[in-house]
């Protein structure tokens, strides 16, 4: 579990699982496009994000994130075959599980992003960073 | 094996509403294959539990164990270190029934069952089970082309199909096959179809729930 960046405290904390072979690398094309993103979304690589397990999305909350998605390869083109699918399958039983003890289940998702889309990877931060700001920090995760 | 699934969280949140430290334990027997109640689920639930009463304002402390098996003493006894030293206030099982019970027996805490324990099974493709043995206790698999009656047709006929049956499926549901039609066409390809015409009598349903608790006991094996 990494630790979030101190001096954020008005800013929900958002974890972004994402597969080396797409979305880490479109984090890169964004970078030199020169695209700016917030600067509270933290990035944990992943070799697939089929190696996203529930438990690893739970922890994250527990440790003080606000907001996790997983993003993944574009449908069909998964280097490890079905990776993103399972993933995608894991978030949606996430999103059951939340509803089940309370907490909104919108603030875990599963997004798809191509190697070549950086423009989409800015685009999904500051969307998961508008969206978990409107449901608000999670009450445990308030610092002040 | 036993095949079982975790209860709705809010019916186990009310369970261990009075208490601020338990013990979460699973089996790696049964319910770790049919992914309700191995290491992997014990986390979850944990995590899932702690996060609720995080909410709630009223934190739970949870120690996580799996067990090697719950249906037997002397891993039971493997929690004894947790129980007895760690302050723990209430036992969580993610075993079948049976794991609950044997906590239960051997440690004075209160024990409360994770799961509802659904029926004997097996695995049709990944995540997907069905029932094949209700445990009648006198097994008649043979007669019908090893297509058991009593767990498969949904209403346990020993002599042909009812009226429900129509294109191979059950009245109950398109999605469930009719066990007299798979017995049908298994005993057809064995060439065994005149067995069909042989009416069985009523089964002997002693061996199944009558007479109390059912004991297996293997002299041969006793210590």
């Amino acid at each position: 579990m990494p630790t979030f960046i101190e001096g954020l405290s008005d800013e929900p904390r958002i974890l972004a699982f994402c597969c080396m072979y797409c979305a880490y690398a479109a984090a890169d094309a964004a970078g030199s496009m020169r695209l700016s993103y917030p600067v509270n979304v933290h990035v944990v690589l992943v070799p697939c994000s089929g190696r996203v397990d529930e438990t690893f999305i739970l922890q994250a909350f527990e440790n003080g994130a606000d907001g996790v998605y997983v993003a993944g390869c574009e449908e069909g083109s998964c280097h490890f075959v079905n990776g993103n699918f399972r993933a995608k399958k894991r978030v949606i039983a996430l999103k059951k599980l939340f509803a089940e003890i309370g907490l909104e289940p919108e603030r875990v998702e599963m997004f798809h992003i191509s190697a070549s889309q950086g423009g989409l990877f800015a685009k999904v931060a500051r969307d998961m960073t508008e969206r978990i700001r409107s449901l608000g920090i999670i009450g445990w995760n308030k610092r002040n | 094996m036993v095949v079982a699934e975790r209860k709705p969280i809010q019916e186990i949140m009310a369970m261990v509403a009075e208490y601020n430290k338990i013990l979460l334990v699973g089996c790696k027997g049964c319910v770790t294959v049919c992914c309700a109640g191995g290491t992997k689920e014990v986390g979850i639930l944990a995590s899932a539990l702690r996060i609720a009463r995080k909410k709630e304002g009223k934190p739970l402390e949870i120690v996580e164990r799996t067990l090697e098996r719950q249906c037997d003493p002397e891993y039971i006894e493997q929690a004894s270190d947790v129980i007895e030293k760690d302050g723990v206030e209430a036992i969580l099982s993610m075993a079948c029934s049976v794991g609950p019970q044997y906590m239960a027996k051997r440690y004075n805490i209160p024990v409360y069952p994770a799961l509802n324990t659904t029926f004997i099974g097996g695995a049709l493709e990944h995540g997907v089970w069905a029932e094949f043995c209700q445990a009648c206790g006198n097994c008649i698999i043979h007669y019908f082309g090893g297509i058991c009656p009593v767990s498969r047709c949904s209403k346990s006929l020993f002599n042909g199909p009812c009226g429900g049956s129509a294109k191979g499926k059950c009245e109950i549901s398109p999605e469930v096959d009719c066990a007299w039609q798979l017995i049908y066409d298994r005993m057809k390809d064995l060439g065994k179809l005149d067995e069909l015409a042989k009416v069985f009598p009523v089964k002997d349903w002693s061996t199944s729930r009558d007479g109390g608790p059912r004991k297996v006991v293997r002299e041969d094996m006793k210590l």
